[in-house]
């Protein structure tokens, strides 16, 4: 199935703003955050289609992941 | 009229009061700056200071922020900032909350800090620095580690509450605290390019929103650290929206939280 996935801040470095990725069905979000190799200790907001999702919900054809990274530095 | 207010108006020109006027009235009758400002904005005229804010603020609006109080935790690189900016405001009391002292290291981005405060306790530089800039204002300082115990009583009064901390423990256990005491608190956090700003009103779990996925560790402002700008900016967005809280104007910043990415120069926002 195909997953429109964003990335943002820190998290597009050696990798992509935003990309169609290809996934087997059943994917979660945290196996695309294994696949792209993101820690997970440092990660900030996950969302689908818009929505807050937790890293076991899984995806489906056509939607969009965005990634952003933890930031809490003042 | 009483002579203060006689003494106001006959120096008053075009609705303005010079600072030497409002030192001189200070002086002759023995009361304090404070005092002489509420005197000046209740008589519907203004310290000439604040010129510069007029048509965006009304004389009105500018007693509604004399009369208010704002607490700031964290007097840092977002606190530096949010600090000055709520002083040229024109926010009558502030109280500055942080434990800290200057280090070498926050000479790149905080302002108060400077080689002669190195080893100073950050909320007295804060307070010489208020005084300096608007001594009509009062800056309370508290050197005073943040925490779900000691909060209620730090935050005792206040109309705002702004999140300046350097941790995500300090911020949830900052939302807490608000949300228990029922304040508006305006949420801003940084790491190198990157920053995001929220305001936070009683009952909004906007702060749980944004830390969900939280593990207990910083963010990635370990690896990037900060530059002088980004505090700059986020420190900004927030008391802009100080200003909204106190005033009651405006589309808050609530239930999404803006974030903006320096090095792409993009800004999105997210719904909370």
């Amino acid at each position: 199935m195909k997953v429109t996935v964003k990335l943002f801040a820190t998290f597009r470095a050696g990798r992509f703003n935003i990309e169609v990725r290809d996934y087997p069905a059943g994917t979660t979000v945290a196996d695309v955050v294994k696949d792209l190799e993101l820690p997970g200790e440092k990660l900030g907001i996950l969302m689908i289609n818009h929505r807050h999702v937790d890293l076991d919900r899984v995806l489906s054809e056509g939607e969009t992941l965005a990634i952003f990274p933890l930031v809490g530095g003042g | 009229m009483t002579a203060l207010q006689t003494f106001l108006s006959e120096n008053a020109a075009d609705e303005l009061i010079s600072w030497q006027h409002q030192q001189q009235a200070a002086t002759q009758f023995g009361v304090s700056l404070a005092e002489v400002e509420e005197a000046i904005l209740t008589l519907q005229l203004l310290p000439a200071r604040y010129q510069r804010n007029q048509q965006m603020l009304s004389t009105t609006q500018q007693l509604q922020l004399f009369r208010s109080k704002v607490a700031v935790i964290g007097a840092g690189g977002l606190g530096g900032y949010i600090l000055e900016q709520l002083a040229r405001l024109g926010v009558g009391q502030i109280v500055s909350i942080d434990d800290d002292i200057f280090e070498e290291n926050n000479l790149n981005r905080q302002l108060l800090s400077s080689p002669a405060n190195l080893g100073r306790v950050k909320v007295e530089v804060a307070a010489e620095r208020i005084r300096e800039i608007n001594p009509a204002v009062s800056l309370t300082p508290v050197q005073a580690w943040f925490d779900k115990q000691s909060g209620g009583e730090l935050l005792a009064g206040a109309d705002c509450v702004v999140d300046a901390v350097d941790n995500v423990t300090a911020r949830l256990e900052l939302a807490e605290v608000c949300c228990q005491l029922k304040m508006p608190l305006v949420h801003g956090a940084i790491a190198g390019w990157y920053g995001h700003v929220a305001t936070v009103l009683p009952g909004d779990d906007s702060m749980q929103t944004i830390y969900r996925h939280w593990q207990g560790g910083k963010g990635v402002e370990q690896q990037l650290g900060n530059p002088s700008f980004t505090p700059a900016v986020a420190a900004s967005l927030q008391v802009g929206e100080v200003c909204k809280v106190l005033l009651g104007q405006g589309r808050l910043l609530r239930n999404r939280q803006l974030v903006f990415n320096l090095l792409d120069m993009e800004v999105d926002e997210i719904p909370l």
